[in-house]
C-alpha cells in the first residue's frame, strides 16, 4: 500500500497549480460574469499539456498518468471550474475514446492534433429526450451503400459551441424486440448538415459553452466510424468511467477553493468579540468539509490508479463521482453559510462556487445513475 | 500510488480473517447475548500474533506495521465488535508500552500482551468527571520513598476486569495537561480496586469496569516516560488508537452492509427482490460509497503512521467519518432486513448497538472535530 504521489505527479500538480493560481484564477469572476470562453486559457491548457494528459507523447499528449491528470483537473477548477470542465471533456470524452477505440489513421487525424490543444473535441450522447436513459436515443445512422448517413440532434455538448470535432453515438441497427445497437462515430464541424443552436444559458459553468448540435443527412464514410458497427453504446460507457474521474476531481478543485476562502475568512472576521474560528458551530462546519474533501481525492485517487493499471473500474469511478459531486455542493453551501451575507453576494467568488458545483451532480451521469451503477455491482 | 495491501499485509488481513470467520463468527451472538468475556478468543487472536500487531519481533510482537493492523481489526470486527475492541486496546497498550518504557518496561510486559500470558491489557484515562476534558482529571500520584502512591477513580475501561497491566494517568504536578504522569500498574496491585461492571448498550462481550485507586502504591519503575509527561503519550496513544476504532467502525459496517445485501437479494416483496427497488438500491449504494471513503481515510491515516509522519489530523478525520458512517449504514442495515432486522434471529441489530459506540469511545466525533478544526485553521 503506498498512498503517495510520485515525484513525477507532485511536478504536474505543482505546474498545474502554479498555472491555475497566476494566469486562470485572476480570471476567473470575469470569465463567469460576462458568460466569456476562455480561448487564451484553453491555448495555454494546450500547450502545457494538459489537453491530453493521459494521452501517450506519440499521439500529442503529455504521457502521464489518469492520478496526473486527476490532480491536473483539481487544480485547474480550484481556480475556475470553466475552464476546468473545458479540458476535462477534451482529456476524457474526447481523446481518451478516440486512443482506445480509434485506428491508428484515426488517432493521426482525430487525436494528436487534440490531445495537443491545437484542436478542440466534445463528446455527443445526450438528447433533449434521452438524458440518464442514453440508449434510448433518437439519432439514427442509416447505412447506405458503403455510407452511413446521420440524422439527429445531440444536447447539453459542453465545448459544442467552439469544437472541431464531436463524437456522435447514433443508434445503427433499431429493434423492435430488445436493446437497439448502437455506434459512435466522429463528425467535424464543418460537414455539411452540420450546425449548431447557439450557446445554453446556464446557472454556472458561464465559461464552459454547451450547445444542441443538429445532424441533417450527414453524410460519412466509415472512416468517421468509431469502435466496431454496434459498440458504441460499450465505447460511450468505457468513456464515462474516465470521464466521472474527471468530473469528480473537478468538484474536488471546486469544493476545496470554496473551504480555502472559508478557512482564511473565519480566522479575519470577528463576531461577539472572536473570530469565527473560535465559534464551535463555524470549526464543527470546517472540520466537516476538510474531512469529506479528502475522503474524496482518496476515491478519485483510487479510481484514478485502477484505470491507470488497466483494471475495470467503473464502480470505484460512479462511487469518487458521487460523493465528490455531493460533497462540493455540501462544500459550498456550507462556505456561503460561513461568509453569510457576503457568500450570497457577487463580490465574493463563493456563490459562484455554488453555482459551479451543481452541475456536477447532473452531468457525466446523475448522482442517480451512479447510484444505480454502485448498487448493480454491490447487489451482483 | 498503490491501493493494493503488498504481501505481509494481505497474509495478516487473511489469517485474521480465517480465524474470524471460522472461529469467532459461530460465537459471537452468544458472546454478546450472555455477555461473555471472550478470553479463548483473545488467546487464540494472540497465538495468530494478533495481539501485537505491529509491536517489534524482538518484544513479541508481528512486526507487521500499522496497515496490517487496520485491516486485521477490521476482519475481526466482521465478526465480532467485543472481541475487536478487547484486541485494540490491547493492541494500543503494547505499542505505547514499547514505544515509551524503557527497555525493561517493554520486555516485562509486551512480549506477555503478545503471547496471551495477560488475557488483554488496559488503558485506564477517563474519569467519571473527565471524558472528552482528559485534562481535567483528578487521580493524582504523589511521590513517595521509591515509588508513588495512586489514589483516585477511572472510568469506562475496557478489559479492567482482565488486563495484566494497565496504563493509567495521574496528575502528578499542577492542573492542567502539563501535570499528568503515567504509569503501569499490573493486575492485583494492592489498592487497585476494581469496581462497577457497566452494562452496556453493545459491545456486551468486552469488559467495562471503573477503576479505583486507592492508596494503590506502585514502585518507580512503573512510571512510563518523563514525570508530568504523561499527558502527551496520551494523546499519541489515541492518535494510534483512533485508527483501531476507525478500522473498528469499518469492520462493523461490512458486516452489516454484507448482511443487508444478502437479504436484499433473497428477501422478495410485491413479487420481486428487494433488490430491484430502487429505494433498497440507493441505501446500499450509499452505504457501499461511505464504506470506501471510510476505508480508504483509515488506510491513508495507518500508512502515515507507518511511515512517521504526523497523522493526528488524518487519524480524526478517519475516525470521525468512519464511525458516523459506520452508525448510518448499520441503521439502513436494520431498516433493510425490517422486523427482522430488530430481532435477535439477525446480526443487524447487534451490529448497530455495537457500533454505536464508535462516535463515542477513544475521542467522540466532537473531539475528533476540534482536533482536525484546530489543525486546518492553523
Amino acid at each position: 500500500m503506498d498512498l503517495e504521489l510520485t515525484e513525477e505527479q507532485r511536478m504536474i500538480r505543482d505546474t498545474a497549480r502554479d498555472f491555475a493560481v497566476k494566469e486562470v484564477e485572476p480570471k476567473a469572476a470575469e470569465i463567469d460574469k460576462n458568460g466569456r470562453w476562455p480561448s487564451e486559457l484553453v491555448k495555454r491548457l494546450g500547450e502545457l499539456g494538459f489537453m491530453g494528459v493521459a494521452i501517450p507523447d506519440e499521439w500529442g499528449g503529455a504521457g502521464m498518468d489518469n492520478v496526473s491528470y486527476a490532480l491536473a483537473m483539481e487544480e485547474i477548477c480550484r481556480a475556475c471550474a470553466s475552464t476546468g470542465v473545458i479540458m476535462s471533456v477534451n482529456n476524457s470524452l474526447y481523446c481518451d475514446p478516440v486512443y482506445k477505440f480509434g485506428t491508428p489513421a484515426q488517432k493521426d487525424r482525430w487525436l494528436r492534433p487534440y490531445a495537443s490543444g491545437e484542436k478542440l473535441g466534445c463528446f455527443g450522447l445526450t438528447e433533449p429526450m434521452s438524458g440518464s436513459d442514453a440508449q434510448t436515443m433518437a439519432t439514427f445512422a442509416e447505412r447506405k451503400g458503403d455510407k452511413w448517413l446521420i440524422n439527429g440532434s445531440k444536447n447539453w455538448i459542453t465545448n459544442g459551441p467552439h469544437a472541431d470535432t464531436i463524437i456522435v453515438f447514433a443508434i445503427s441497427e433499431k429493434s423492435t424486440v430488445g436493446k437497439a445497437k448502437h455506434t459512435a462515430f466522429l463528425i467535424d464541424k464543418d460537414t455539411p448538415g452540420y450546425s449548431r443552436e447557439k450557446p445554453d444559458e446556464k446557472m454556472g459553468i458561464h465559461g464552459a459553452h454547451s450547445c444542441t448540435v443538429f445532424f441533417e443527412n450527414i453524410e460519412l464514410s466509415d472512416e468517421h466510424r468509431l469502435g466496431n458497427v454496434g459498440e458504441g453504446f460499450k465505447v460511450a460507457m468505457a468513456t464515462l468511467d474516465g470521464g466521472r474521474i474527471g468530473i469528480a476531481a473537478q468538484a474536488l478543485g471546486i469544493a476545496r477553493a470554496a473551504f480555502e476562502k472559508a478557512v482564511e475568512y473565519s480566522k479575519d472576521r470577528k463576531s461577539f468579540g472572536v473570530p469565527l474560528a473560535n465559534h464551535q458551530a463555524i470549526a464543527f462546519m470546517l472540520a466537516d468539509m476538510a474531512t469529506e474533501i479528502d475522503a474524496a481525492r482518496l476515491l478519485i485517487w483510487r479510481a484514478a490508479s485502477m484505470k491507470d493499471k488497466g483494471v475495470r473500474h467503473t464502480q470505484e469511478s460512479a462511487i469518487a463521482k458521487l460523493f465528490a459531486s455531493e460533497m462540493a455542493t455540501r462544500v459550498a453551501h456550507k462556505a456561503i453559510q460561513i461568509f453569510g451575507g457576503y457568500g450570497y453576494s457577487k463580490e465574493f467568488p463563493l456563490e459562484r462556487h455554488y453555482r459551479d458545483a451543481r452541475i456536477t451532480e447532473i452531468y457525466e451521469g446523475t448522482s442517480e445513475i451512479q447510484r444505480i451503477v454502485i448498487a448493480a455491482n454491490a447487489l451482483k | 500510488m498503490d491501493f493494493s495491501p503488498n504481501d505481509t499485509q494481505s497474509l495478516v488481513q487473511q489469517t485474521a480473517r480465517d480465524y474470524a470467520q471460522k472461529t469467532i463468527l459461530p460465537q459471537a451472538a452468544a458472546i454478546d447475548r450472555d455477555e461473555r468475556f471472550p478470553a479463548d478468543l483473545l488467546k487464540g487472536l494472540a497465538d495468530l500474533g494478533l495481539m501485537a500487531v505491529n509491536v517489534p519481533a524482538a518484544l513479541g510482537g508481528a512486526e507487521a506495521g500499522v496497515v496490517a493492523y487496520s485491516l486485521a481489526m477490521t476482519e475481526i470486527a466482521r465478526t465480532c465488535a467485543s472481541t475487536a475492541v478487547t484486541m485494540a486496546v490491547t493492541n494500543m497498550v503494547g505499542e505505547v508500552i514499547a514505544r515509551f518504557g524503557t527497555k525493561a518496561q517493554a520486555e516485562r510486559h509486551c512480549p506477555k500482551l503478545a503471547d496471551g500470558t495477560y488475557a488483554a491489557g488496559a488503558f485506564a484515562l477517563s474519569e467519571p468527571g473527565a471524558g472528552s476534558d482528559a485534562g481535567a482529571m483528578r487521580t493524582t500520584a504523589r511521590k513517595i520513598d521509591g515509588g508513588w502512591v495512586i489514589d483516585g477513580q477511572k472510568m469506562w475501561i475496557t478489559s479492567g476486569a482482565h488486563a495484566g497491566v494497565m496504563v493509567v494517568w495521574a496528575r502528578t504536578g499542577g492542573p492542567g495537561t502539563g501535570g499528568i504522569s503515567c504509569f503501569l500498574v499490573e493486575k492485583g496491585q494492592k489498592g487497585l480496586i476494581i469496581g462497577h461492571h457497566e452494562d452496556k448498550m453493545g459491545l456486551r462481550g468486552s469488559n467495562t469496569v471503573s477503576l479505583t485507586f486507592d492508596g494503590c502504591e506502585v514502585p518507580d519503575d512503573a512510571l512510563l516516560g518523563e514525570v508530568n509527561g504523561g499527558f502527551k503519550i496520551a494523546m499519541m496513544a489515541l492518535d494510534g488508537g483512533r485508527i483501531g476504532i476507525s478500522s473498528q467502525a469499518i469492520g462493523i459496517a461490512t458486516a452489516a452492509l454484507d448482511e443487508a445485501i444478502a437479504y436484499a437479494k433473497d428477501r422478495k416483496q410485491f413479487d420481486k427482490p428487494l433488490a430491484d427497488f430502487q429505494a433498497i438500491q440507493w441505501m446500499i449504494a450509499d452505504s457501499k460509497t461511505e464504506l470506501d471513503a471510510s476505508r480508504l481515510l483509515c488506510l491513508r491515516a495507518a500508512s502515515m503512521k507507518e511511515r512517521g509522519v504526523p497523522f493526528s489530523k488524518e487519524a480524526s478525520m478517519s475516525k470521525v467519518f468512519s464511525s458516523e458512517a459506520a452508525v448510518r449504514i448499520c441503521n439502513r442495515a436494520v431498516q433493510v432486513l425490517g422486523g427482522y432486522g430488530y430481532t435477535r434471529e439477525f446480526a443487524a441489530e447487534r451490529h448497530l448497538r455495537d457500533v454505536r459506540v464508535t462516535t463515542i469511545y477513544e475521542g467522540t466525533s466532537q473531539v475528533q472535530k476540534i482536533v482536525i478544526a484546530r489543525s486546518v485553521l492553523k
